[in-house]
């Protein structure tokens, strides 16, 4: 059965009904301790049928395109037991133009991903003959479609490109991890960035020094911001959150709760990213949404549901990820590029910290703000310098008290892994505990 | 017209696999045939929010052409010839690697289900009536703002064929149970969990009332506790966290796959090197029976069997597949694992602990002048030789005493140290059955883990 059908067969049994069909395939080629390893295809598909029968929720899905004829009663056998429905499916509403196609990714081959993965090793190892490099890359197609029984009928079609690479140093029993990746709907064939951000990793990571416990100033680049920083926050500015008064910001729309100089919003709507779309997984219009401005939070993220609770808008931001009905999840988030170059920042502190990878940080009391973990990617700074990479070292803080005293932004803002745009920060003090 | 592929049509379409396999190109191919049913409830905000039904079907070919592997995948079962055609020219793609498998012969097997462990013949209204009566004990438990009841069971069948012959058909069930209490006062907000789980067996999460009901308890104690200082202390874990601990401190390092490419590491991981004291006995065994870890034959269709990592604080073994046996030199474990038919098997722990020793919890903690015991656990994660593992609770010891409650603490170790720094372990082994496993893209996979208590010398501890 096509969709149509389905939400045809659905609504003999159901008040109103919603399909959500996406169809995708990937293929990737991977790199093991230098070495071409495997080629990857893989092909998939899913059906959601959402329905309302007698004012509750009914939910199926279906990964078997051979089964779809049973979704129709399994969602109505849930819905005996779903949730009351107080929200109305979305009426027909034009729809932004968001590129996120491009041909250039579906027809990439095989052998250019390979090509590329290649030269990015070779370069690698060329300057660092002991490291071994597991790489990998990849390119996606999705076509998304989704139709409800109010008349919204959408599908896009969107393209995805990745490549990721890890490198490990062993000496002795010291084992050093660099990292880095870059994802678009265009191609990710150029790895020079990513090669040129790997290579610094190294550099600063050649010999390794000791690390003093207290509370030191502090720098996360953009990719210590992503992996450390920005899970606390997602998870605070969800409308979930807020709703169920789990957010530390619930009650606090309109007020300055971090720094003035911290700017946050979530954009679904840039050019040929991977979070980038032309409307949600509930058929609702993409919009950028500001979430902090100054410092003053000014908006959540919400989808049809918790918004109707909240006596708002729907955000577009009802993501289907996983398995669940839809629920709100960020799109991208993104900060404003600051204005200060990380050269300066370094040059300005006597002893201090920087963290490019922080382990163990996204498991916790995320709720709280509260963060922990291990330095796994970190480098000591004396007396204006970068002078080796710290080990056994753990550092600990709260992203309320962090961002609300003063900061300083990067002026080398970028894309961390297609989900997060952000520059280095600096902060005047974090607890540092070391062996 | 739709036809759905009935349970013999699977049955025969594996056999026709394991028959035909043989006759293409390649050094070797395998071919997996999977459906699952599975039902999730969620209880957010003391509401139910969501009740979903799922069921997919899928299969996938693996091949290697010429030392050099390739895969395939889709969810038409009627595809599945087609793919072994795409697999084989994938591999052919590479044009030659150095992969070769340990031997292993073919076998034509079928494990069916434990009595008693399929979640599907529990009615779904028994489902919802139990997490109801969850939510409402949470819910009536002062203090508290909000929080999540959550609940997963899965079913599925594998049919693994490969060129070898075999022919392999197994059942297997899975069940969740997370729990989160959130207490929310000024700004400030803290929660406790709890996450239980097992191989399909309904009876393992029906009967925990007092469990939740002092995890909701716990959540609100925790928004009056201190942090804990940052440094080095004395920790004592409890057998969940100490679970955890074992899986990151040494069940990943143990993986072959890790290792076996790289000179250095193999060096690391010599065979019989000194890891922990005496005492110290690390295992990973997935015929321990009804585990979630637990499996009769792992997705290369190679016998599991019990594996000794540690051996009186030595290397004595790892983990492996057909692949990393090979180049390693070493035995089978049968320890090559897929999340789903989606991704290709990669090496895997099953259910792994560490044996009890001749401890009591009071003898740990005695002479234990300033310490820290931690308690239930968030998650863990490793980059091998460093690992950090978080707990969900922790108290203050204070001379050879239990006090003070204080915020959850994230810890952190090196493996090359903190092995040796246990320096007691107790008798009483528990196995924690509420935790997935990440690794390589594929996540969450069923695994335990386990533990006695064990006191760990001078572990660093993250904190303000």
């Amino acid at each position: 059965m096509n969709i149509s059908d389905i939400l045809t067969e659905a609504m003999r049994l159901a008040d109103e009904a919603e399909v959500f069909f996406i169809e995708a395939e990937d293929t990737s080629a991977s790199f093991e301790a230098d070495k071409l390893k495997k080629v990857v295809n893989r092909q998939t598909n899913l059906y959601a049928l959402r329905i309302v029968k007698e004012g509750r929720i009914g939910y199926a899905i279906s990964a078997d395109p051979q089964r779809t004829s049973e979704l129709v009663t399994r969602a109505v056998e849930t819905s005996q037991f779903g949730v009351s429905a107080n929200f109305e499916f979305p009426a027909p509403s034009p729809y932004p133009s968001v590129p996120v196609y491009d041909p250039a990714t579906e027809d990439l081959p095989i052998e250019s991903m390979v090509e590329a993965g290649r030269y990015l090793i070779d370069a690698l190892k060329s300057a660092y003959p002991a490291l071994s490099c597991d790489v990998s890359l990849s390119k996606g197609v999705t076509s998304l479609s989704l139709m409800n029984s109010k008349g919204t009928s959408g599908s896009y079609k969107q393209t995805t490109s990745a490549c990721a690479v890890e490198g490990m140093l062993v000496r002795d029993t010291d084992m050093l991890f660099v990292g880095d990746e870059e994802s678009s709907c265009n191609p990710v064939t150029d790895t020079s960035a990513i090669l040129q951000r790997v290579l610094t990793q190294l550099e600063h990571a050649t010999t390794n020094a000791t690390m003093p416990s207290g509370k030191v100033p502090v720098i996360f680049t953009p990719n210590g911001v992503a992996g450390a920083l920005m899970s606390p926050l997602m998870s605070a500015l969800n409308g979930k959150n807020v709703l169920e008064g789990s957010s530390p910001l619930a009650g606090k729309q309109g007020k300055g709760v971090f720094s003035s100089c911290i700017w946050l919003w979530d954009d679904p709507m840039q050019a040929f990213m991977p979070e980038s779309r032309p409307f949600d997984d509930e058929g609702v219009p993409s919009q950028r949404t500001p979430l902090v401005e100054a410092g003053v939070v000014t908006n959540f993220l919400y989808d049809l549901r918790t918004a109707t609770m909240a006596h708002t808008k729907s955000t577009g931001n009802g993501s289907r990820r996983g398995v669940g009905l839809p629920s709100p999840a960020p799109s991208a988030f993104i900060m404003p590029n600051g204005d200060t170059s990380v050269e300066d920042m370094i040059s300005d502190i006597e002893s201090g910290l920087i963290i490019d990878f922080l382990m163990g940080a996204e498991q916790g009391n995320i709720l709280s703000g509260d963060f922990s973990g291990n330095v796994l990617l970190g480098y000591r700074v004396e007396n204006g310098k970068i002078v080796g990479r710290v080990k056994d070292t753990m550092v600990a803080g709260n992203i309320y008290q962090l961002l609300n005293q003063a900061v300083a932004l990067g002026n080398d803002r970028r894309w961390v892994g297609g989900q997060v745009m952000v520059p280095s920060l600096m902060f005047g003090s974090l607890s540092v505990a070391s062996r | 017209m739709e036809k759905r592929m009935s349970w013999d049509d699977v049955t025969e379409l594996g056999r026709a696999l394991s028959l035909d396999l043989g006759r293409y190109p390649a050094d070797y191919i395998e071919a997996h045939i999977e459906t699952a049913e599975a039902t999730h409830i969620t209880y957010r905000a003391y509401q139910p929010e969501v009740a979903t039904s799922a069921i997919s079907t899928g299969g996938n070919v693996r091949a290697l052409v010429n030392g050099a592997w390739g895969f395939a995948c889709g969810n038409e079962l009627s595809s599945i010839y087609p793919a072994i055609g795409r697999a084989i020219t994938q591999a052919e793609l590479i044009n030659g690697g150095d992969a070769r498998l340990a031997s292993a012969e073919g076998y034509v097997d079928q494990v069916v289900l434990a009595r008693g462990h399929d979640p599907r013949l529990v009615p779904f209204a028994d489902k919802i009536a139990l997490l109801a009566e969850y939510n409402e004990i949470i819910r009536r438990t002062p203090g508290l703002k909000t929080a999540v009841v959550s609940y997963s069971d899965s079913y599925q069948r594998r049919v693994f064929a490969n060129s070898a012959g075999s022919f392999i058909d197994q059942e297997r069930a899975d069940i969740t149970l997370r729990i989160s209490a959130v207490a929310a006062k000024d700004g400030e907000v803290q929660q406790a969990n709890l996450s239980l789980g097992s191989a399909g067996d309904w009876k393992a999460i029906s009967n925990l009332h007092q469990e939740v009901a002092s995890t909701a308890q716990k959540a609100a104690l925790l928004l009056e506790a201190p942090q804990a200082q940052g440094g080095e202390y004395t920790v004592v874990l409890d057998p969940l966290l100490a679970g955890v601990f074992t899986h990151e401190a040494f069940g990943h390092l143990s993986e072959a796959d890790h290792v076996y490419d790289n000179d250095e590491l193999r060096q690391m991981m010599q065979i019989g090197r000194v890891f922990g004291r005496e005492d110290v006995n690390i295992v990973d065994d997935a015929t321990l029976p009804a585990l979630r870890g637990s499996y009769k034959y792992d997705d290369e269709g190679i016998p599991s069997r019990k594996v000794y990592l540690i051996k009186e604080g030595r290397l004595v073994g790892r983990l492996h597949s057909r692949e990393t046996a090979a180049a390693m030199g070493e035995q089978l474990t049968g320890n090559a694992r897929a999340v789903s038919y989606q991704f290709p098997p990669i090496v895997r722990m099953s259910n792994t602990f560490l044996e009890p020793g001749h401890s009591s919890f009071e003898d740990i903690i005695a002479d234990i002048d300033d310490g820290i015991y931690a308690k239930g656990w968030y998650g863990g994660t490793t980059s091998m030789e460093m690992f950090t593992f978080s707990a969900g609770e922790a108290y203050r010891i204070r001379k050879g005493k239990i006090t003070e409650l204080l915020r959850p603490v994230v810890l952190t170790g090196n493996v090359f140290t903190t092995l040796k720094n246990i320096t007691a372990i107790g008798s009483d082994l528990h196995m924690n059955q509420g935790g997935g496993c990440g690794k390589g893209g594929q996540f969450p996979l069923p695994v335990s883990d386990g533990s006695p208590y064990i006191r760990i010398e001078k572990c660093l501890v993250g904190g303000q």
